[in-house]
């Protein structure tokens, strides 16, 4: 998967670095932004005060 | 590639977006959530600055002389805010230690996703607000989402803990730590752990999950009111900064 993924970038090694670096960092931002958030929203329902009010 | 080969990638992708998940709430999301509670704390001072303007200090105006009378008056009972409403400032000069200018809008109510969630230092209702005897009950989260309370169990005898409202800055010493199950109702009391007690003291009870990154038990803070300063007398020397951030930011 991640093979094909490397063999389909074009350019030279530096350039096919460059260009995974940018898809790595365009990945985390959608997860941070928009995944996370809404993970976070659905999981979590723990309690944290006294007599669960 | 082989089938084998390709679900081998999408595990090991799947445990790498788990450990994302766990870094970015426990760390990056905190950080980030902090960062907006002390930027809305400030917003929130500055409104009440412009509605009752501080006075110039008596170190640059000599012949003003400030009268005690003037720092330290008899404490204005806070209103009950509505639900939801943003009525106070806490500030900790010991969790400043950790986290510099430490700062936290204080709301009504201690839903746990419209309020705690989003950071916010929640108030118990049907518990009692500064100025008056009786306890004033606050919930925050111990780690992630602003982890209001991360610091909670580094409190020492007499630190101080201020909370601000439109009318000044009313300070609490702090005296106890308690750790107790999340059934123990009792502390939220007016005279803590002594229900049906009519109160005569002015407590703060700051209360938070235990141990760290757990919500097994819940750890308890308590502080005694100490004095109220009144908005016209500026904030207290040890919150200057907190406060002054304010203004930089």
């Amino acid at each position: 998967m991640y093979g094909a993924i490397w063999r389909t970038l074009p350019g030279p090694v530096w350039l096919r670095i460059a260009l995974v670096l940018v898809l790595v960092v365009a990945v985390l931002a959608v997860l941070s932004t928009w995944v996370f958030p809404w993970v976070d929203s659905v999981i979590n329902d723990q309690q944290v005060t006294v007599g669960n009010q | 590639m082989s089938v084998v080969g390709v679900l081998g990638e999408l595990l090991i992708t799947a445990g790498v977006l788990v450990l994302l998940f766990l870094g970015w709430q426990l760390w990056w999301n905190d950080f980030i959530v902090a960062g907006q509670q002390r930027t809305d704390a400030t917003e929130l001072s500055q409104t009440w600055t412009k509605d009752h303007p501080v006075a110039p200090s008596n170190t640059a105006q000599p012949e003003e002389t400030e009268k005690p009378a003037d720092t330290a008056a008899d404490p204005v009972v806070v209103e009950q805010a509505n639900h939801g409403d943003d009525f106070a400032i806490l500030y900790v000069p010991r969790f400043a230690e950790y986290e510099k200018n430490y700062s936290r809008v204080i709301t009504e109510g201690v839903d746990h996703v419209a309020i705690l969630n989003a950071g916010r230092v929640g108030h118990y209702p049907d518990t009692q607000l500064p100025g008056e005897a009786g306890n004033f009950v606050l919930a925050a989260h111990r780690s992630a989402y602003g982890g209001g309370m991360h610091w909670i169990t580094d409190f020492r005898l007499g630190d101080r803990i201020y909370v601000e409202t439109a009318d000044g800055w009313y300070s609490y010493a702090f005296r106890d730590l308690e750790f107790v199950p999340d059934t123990q109702i009792d502390v939220l009391a007016p005279v803590p752990r002594n229900g049906g007690v009519t109160p005569t003291d002015s407590i703060i009870t700051l209360t938070s999950c235990n141990p760290l990154w757990s919500t097994a038990e819940r750890v308890i803070a308590y502080g005694v009111f100490d004095s109220f300063r009144p908005r016209a007398a500026g904030a207290p020397a040890e919150i200057t900064s907190a406060v002054a951030a304010h203004e930089e930011s």
